[in-house]
């Protein structure tokens, strides 16, 4: 029986479960205004105290802080503020929560790393109401390796294990940026997320975990653990190996980047080493809206993906509504044609205020951040268009800015293209349906949609050819495909964008490849008739 | 009334380490320190909850405030403000 869940923090383990049962529901919590204020210190005292346990630095930091909060001087006043209107209740449990919520909310709203510490709020929370009820802290014995099943871990929970038996973490909620994740990857202990079926394991169940790519198997036989080891131990030594930014055998570099549409996305890719962001698609923000979001909404949602990544480059694409992705207070107007209808950039042509907007919210939001802010707009079709862009964007204060080469007209007057931008990104998917006309989500056109096809390869030659050592990109499914990804550096690509967990894997082919050969074989590649017999030439060739 | 305008230095704003060390810093002086955007410093210094709950990013600036005259006042604000203009990001 295997179980999926989100690897945050690579590592197979083989073990014995240890099941935790955390909290007991304490649903009417009694005591009066003084039960809570001492409990407050209790609480604060015991993580205190914890936070002397652990070794752990980060831990150590977080357990900290939340001793600290604990016996906060605001959160206290905002109790005894409170007080007169909850007296009269049968339970202390409103007021808990009203208070609590209150500095949750402001957190909340500021969002990004300061959202994170609602977290430690609701640890303390916790340990609150079983102090006022005259219950012990939890406190989880072990004494044989296993690998902790939970629910949640908080790190006074944690603080209380002895790590040294613990061989790996299962926790049923919980995001890549829980503090059990952190923890985990600081400990090198392997750990999954997200894993909600595991609350059907049971104790003493024996079970493997992979926290590389999030898997658990329960009772698994013998030569499916050790080959999961031998797998595993030879992807460290293959990752030792090429650790640090994507380059060629030759020490060519190549920018490995991350595909993201949501913060999620974004933090995924910092855990998988995204040398910053390829392509950041602001759909999301407009996507079952009725009216465009607003200059500060924007702001602040790009400015939590800036943060994130400080210090590195980040590209993000203006709205690509239409086609495929319809927004529906800008695509009304029925289509026959869709896909060669009124989308991406040509939404200006209509809604020059939204593109105008969207803009300016971005530069505002970079004025903040230490980041490396690129733009760049979908579908550009002609030099006019790409100086049109570029106008705006410098107006409005934008420093680098780029287009997207997804049709064919586009690959043909990309020397007019490059005089204009400073950088270009392919759209593999859709430069391919629009290379050889085939729509992208009819299958049985599935020998024609394939990035692979000569045609498809000869039209990114001609921009490889133009761009004159301007950086040169891929964010489409291509960039994912090592082999693929190689020909295309062979094309004159110097950078590849794609979903973050394709990152590593692409690095460590790169990485025993030198230009010349890339140069050598992608031009045997283009001679071919059909995809499949540029693939399978491919694999010939780099093998 | 000894007041003073700096720029937050750390990567991650006023979060973290760098607003752990103020706050520990004011609550052990035992002074009553406030703290805010410049013009609106009225946030309780001694108080990580809400000195977190401004949301104070790398490179805006704060206003400290100290509602007493005294050479122990102006120490104090002074440390505090080296506090707030050290990068405790490596």
């Amino acid at each position: 029986m295997k179980l999926i869940g989100t690897g945050v923090s690579p590592g197979v383990a083989y073990a014995k479960i240890k099941k935790l049962e955390i909290q007991h529901q304490l649903l009417n919590i009694t005591g009066n205004l003084e039960s809570i204020l001492d409990s407050l210190d209790n609480v604060s005292i015991y993580l205190e105290s914890q936070s002397r346990l652990v070794s752990d630095e980060v831990m150590q930091g977080i357990l900290e802080a939340q001793s600290m909060m604990a016996n906060d001087p605001d959160l206290k006043s905002e109790f005894i503020n409170n007080w007169e209107n909850y007296k009269s209740k049968n339970t202390l449990n409103e007021l808990i929560e009203v208070v609590f919520d209150q500095f949750k909310k402001k957190l909340e709203n500021i969002g990004g790393y300061f959202a994170e510490r609602v977290e430690d709020i609701n640890g303390i929370n916790n340990l609150l109401k079983l102090n006022i009820m005259g219950e012990e802290f939890p406190e989880f014995e072990l004494n044989e390796d296993c690998i902790v099943v939970a629910a949640d871990l908080t790190p006074s929970d944690t603080s209380t294990m002895n790590l040294s038996y613990v061989k790996g973490l299962v926790i049923e909620n919980g995001g890549p940026t829980s503090h059990t994740a952190i923890v985990a990857r600081n400990l090198g202990i392997p750990a999954i997320v997200g894993c909600s079926d595991a609350r059907n394991l049971k104790e003493d169940d024996l079970v493997l975990i992979n926290g590389r790519e999030g898997f658990l198997v329960k009772e698994p036989d013998f030569d499916f653990v050790e080959s999961e080891k031998a797998r595993e131990s030879e992807l460290i030594n293959r990752y030792k190996r090429i650790s640090g930014p994507g380059k060629l055998q030759d020490n060519t570099i190549i920018q490995l980047l991350a595909n993201c549409g949501n913060i999620v996305d974004a933090k995924k890719a910092i855990i998988n080493e995204a040398e910053g962001i390829g392509l950041f698609r602001t759909e999301l923000l407009y996507l079952n809206q009725i009216t465009a979001p607003s200059i500060s909404e924007q702001v602040k949602v790009y400015s939590e993906i800036f943060e994130i990544f400080q210090g590195k480059k980040v590209i993000i694409r203006t709205l690509d509504a239409g086609s495929d992705k319809p927004v529906p207070f800008l695509n009304s107007v029925k289509e026959e044609n869709p896909a060669l209808g009124v989308r991406g950039w040509r939404l200006i042509r209509e809604f020059h205020s939204v593109i105008k907007d969207q803009i300016k919210a971005i530069s505002i939001a970079q004025e903040s951040g230490k980041c490396d802010v690129w733009v760049m707009a979908p579908m550009i079709d002609t030099a006019d268009e790409a100086l049109e862009f570029s106008n705006l964007a410098k107006e409005n204060g934008i420093k680098k800015i780029g287009v997207m080469i997804e049709t064919p007209s586009a690959a043909m007057v990309s020397d007019q293209i490059f005089e204009i931008v400073d950088f270009a990104s392919f759209g593999t998917n859709d430069l391919t349906q629009y290379v050889m006309a085939a729509d992208r989500l009819d299958s049985r056109l599935s020998d024609l949609t394939n990035s692979w096809h000569p045609a498809v390869l000869r039209t990114i030659e001609i921009v490889g050819k133009n761009a004159q050592g301007k950086p040169l990109g891929v964010c489409g499914e291509a960039a994912a495909d090592p082999l693929l990804a190689a020909v295309l550096i062979g094309l004159g690509v110097n950078s590849l964008s794609m979903a973050s967990n394709s990152i590593t894997e692409v690095k460590s082919f790169i990485a025993n490849q030198d230009l010349g050969k890339c140069q050598n074989i992608a031009k045997e590649i283009l001679k071919t008739k059909n995809a499949f017999e540029a693939k399978e030439l491919a694999v010939k060739l780099f093998n | 009334m000894p007041s003073q305008i700096v720029k937050v230095a750390s990567a991650v704003g006023l979060h973290a380490r760098p607003a752990s060390l103020f706050v520990k810093a004011v609550a052990k002086s035992g002074v009553e320190v406030k703290i805010g955007r410049p013009g609106n410093a009225n946030t309780n210094a001694a108080s990580l909850l809400s000195v977190l709950g401004l949301g104070i990013k790398f490179g805006e600036e704060v206003e400290i405030v100290i509602n007493e005259d005294s050479d122990q006042a102006n120490e104090l604000i002074s440390n505090l403000s080296s506090i707030i203009s050290t990068n405790y990001d490596h």
